[in-house]
């Protein structure tokens, strides 16, 4: 067995080396497929921190009535808090409120004067809640807000005058997810073909071999063998390329990103998801290799 | 050792190639298949080896059936049939010594072995000085001849020989008919399909005519009569 195995390995190298053009262009192709396939994780961390930062933005706002204390307001808090999938609930005194305003609105004189003329403080203490879910979840923080248990210290949720943008946002936020998934998907089967293809034209060159080898009575795995470890190693050295071009790719590119999408850093991204990323593509390279060389070998084994 | 009961072979496009074959090989014997080109010659050649299966009739190598043998089975009956073609069959990929070291890795014989006789079978047979040599870098004749080393290297209980002398000249033909008498001498079983009327009147062996796929002659020391 061990003396088989020791067999097709070094058939797998000689043949290797003696067909350098053959196994420069798989290495070639399964490079760059496996640099899409990197493309495409780097696009799908961006766009999942770009999804996050827009969430983010969306609250609903549940306003208390003047009379509601401070103790029954941070009661609720804690309750919402509670709840599943709340992300955040932010209290707002009366007094943080026009702070906020008077802050947000100190270049325009017309609100300041505005505010002057109402005499006294017009907000309402205040919760902002995010949630990290979905549309249904504001609903349903807005349901439980608007109840009987509440409705006595509850003056309003903002949450019907917000439905509409919020369901926009989510369903472009959801758009953009299934747009990086279609053109996933659509790009690894574009790319495993290619490879496929590339592997067929290696093996296609080896055909008239194969069959002598069954003819001189080879067994099956005696004839698979060298080319399925042939794609192991197109594999495993498209993987070391794309894993030095990525990371200096990322070295080059980071600060630029950083610049068009402020607070993500492409080199945190890439260390953070560095095993995860050496395992899809050192993955993907040699299972594509293996599949490929195992498939299209087997249409020749049938004498 | 080898028996044809009553073998037909049409192809998909209706070919008749073999119609009615029925003959036996004994153990030892030196039989030679002549017929012209297109007679069925190969096709006969191919069914011994699994190649190709017969459409009615039944081919048995040592008392078993043909299209009954396993994979395994089969690459057994391979490994213990040493061939030889007109086109070679080499393997372009690898040098002369490691043609030869192929089948002896697929007979599951030692590094040992493999490293001492190989080199003797390729010095029997003319090549030590081109063990290094790819089969694209030797003549027809040494082509043939490698081919011949390849098939004897595990000692086969057979040898069958498709046209060996087909791109060879007559000098390199001779060599390689007489290997094939050397090994029946030997005591080995030799098949040889040719359609060479020289070798076969200086063979004074069994001779199979086929002629439009039926066997038109069987005769103890034939001679090349079409």
């Amino acid at each position: 067995m061990m003396q088989n195995f020791k067999r097709i390995f070094k058939f797998a190298i000689n043949d290797f080396f003696r067909n350098k053009g053959i196994s420069l262009a798989a290495i070639f192709v399964l490079t760059v497929t496996i640099m899409c396939v990197t493309g495409l994780l780097f696009f799908r961390g961006m766009s999942d921190y770009l999804v996050s930062q827009i969430k983010d933005k969306i609250d609903i706002t549940a306003y208390f009535k003047e009379s509601a204390s401070e103790a029954d307001i941070l009661n609720i808090k804690n309750q919402i808090s509670g709840m599943a999938g709340i992300k955040k609930v932010e209290y707002v005194s009366k007094d943080d409120a026009v702070l906020i305003f008077a802050d947000k609105h100190k270049d325009n004189a017309v609100f300041t004067e505005a505010l002057n003329e109402v005499g006294s403080n017009p907000f309402l203490p205040s919760l902002n809640i995010v949630t990290s879910g979905d549309i249904s979840q504001y609903e349903q923080v807005s349901n439980v807000l608007q109840s009987s248990s509440f409705s006595n210290i509850v003056e309003k949720v903002d949450f019907y005058e917000k439905k509409d943008t919020i369901e926009k946002v989510y369903s472009i936020t959801s758009n953009i997810n299934t747009f990086g998934l279609i053109l996933g998907i659509i790009l690894v089967i574009v790319a495993i073909l290619v490879v496929f293809n590339t592997i067929k034209l290696a093996v296609d060159s080896s055909k008239e071999e194969i069959s002598t080898m069954r003819i001189v009575g080879a067994s099956d795995w005696f004839v698979r063998g060298p080319f399925i470890i042939q794609g192991i190693i197109y594999g495993f050295i498209a993987f070391i390329i794309c894993i030095i071009v990525s990371a200096i790719f990322v070295f080059f590119i980071s600060s630029k990103i950083s610049v068009m999408m402020p607070g993500f850093s492409l080199i945190r991204y890439f260390t953070s998801n560095l095993w995860f990323l050496i395992m899809v593509q050192l993955g993907f390279g040699v299972a594509v290799g293996v599949v490929s060389s195992f498939v299209v070998v087997k249409k020749y084994l049938d004498i | 050792m080898i028996k044809f009961c009553n073998v037909t072979k049409v192809y998909s496009d209706n070919t008749v190639v073999l119609q009615d074959v029925s003959f036996e090989v004994g153990e030892g014997e030196f039989v030679s298949i002549v017929g012209k080109s297109g007679a069925g010659k190969t096709t006969l050649i191919k069914m011994i080896l699994g190649l190709e299966q017969p459409s009615e009739g039944e081919v048995y190598f040592l008392g078993r059936n043909v299209k009954d043998l396993s994979d395994l089975e089969m690459q057994n009956i391979r490994r213990r049939t040493g061939s030889v073609y007109q086109d070679y069959k080499l393997l372009p990929a690898k040098t002369v010594y490691e043609n030869v070291a192929y089948v002896m890795a697929v007979e599951g014989r030692p590094d040992h072995e493999i490293k001492s006789e190989a080199p003797k079978i390729l010095e029997i047979i003319g090549l030590k000085e081109k063990l290094d040599n790819f089969p694209k870098e030797l003549s027809g004749g040494e082509q043939q001849r490698l081919a011949v080393a390849r098939a004897l290297v595990n000692h086969p209980d057979i040898i069958i020989a498709d046209e060996p002398t087909g791109n060879l000249d007559p000098y390199n033909t001779y060599e390689v008919v007489s290997l094939l008498e050397k090994i029946n001498k030997a005591g080995k079983t030799v098949i040889l399909a040719t359609h060479d009327r020289e070798i076969i009147n200086k063979l004074g062996k069994r001779v199979i005519t086929l002629e439009n796929g039926r066997i038109i002659r069987d005769e103890a020391e034939g001679r090349f009569i079409i």
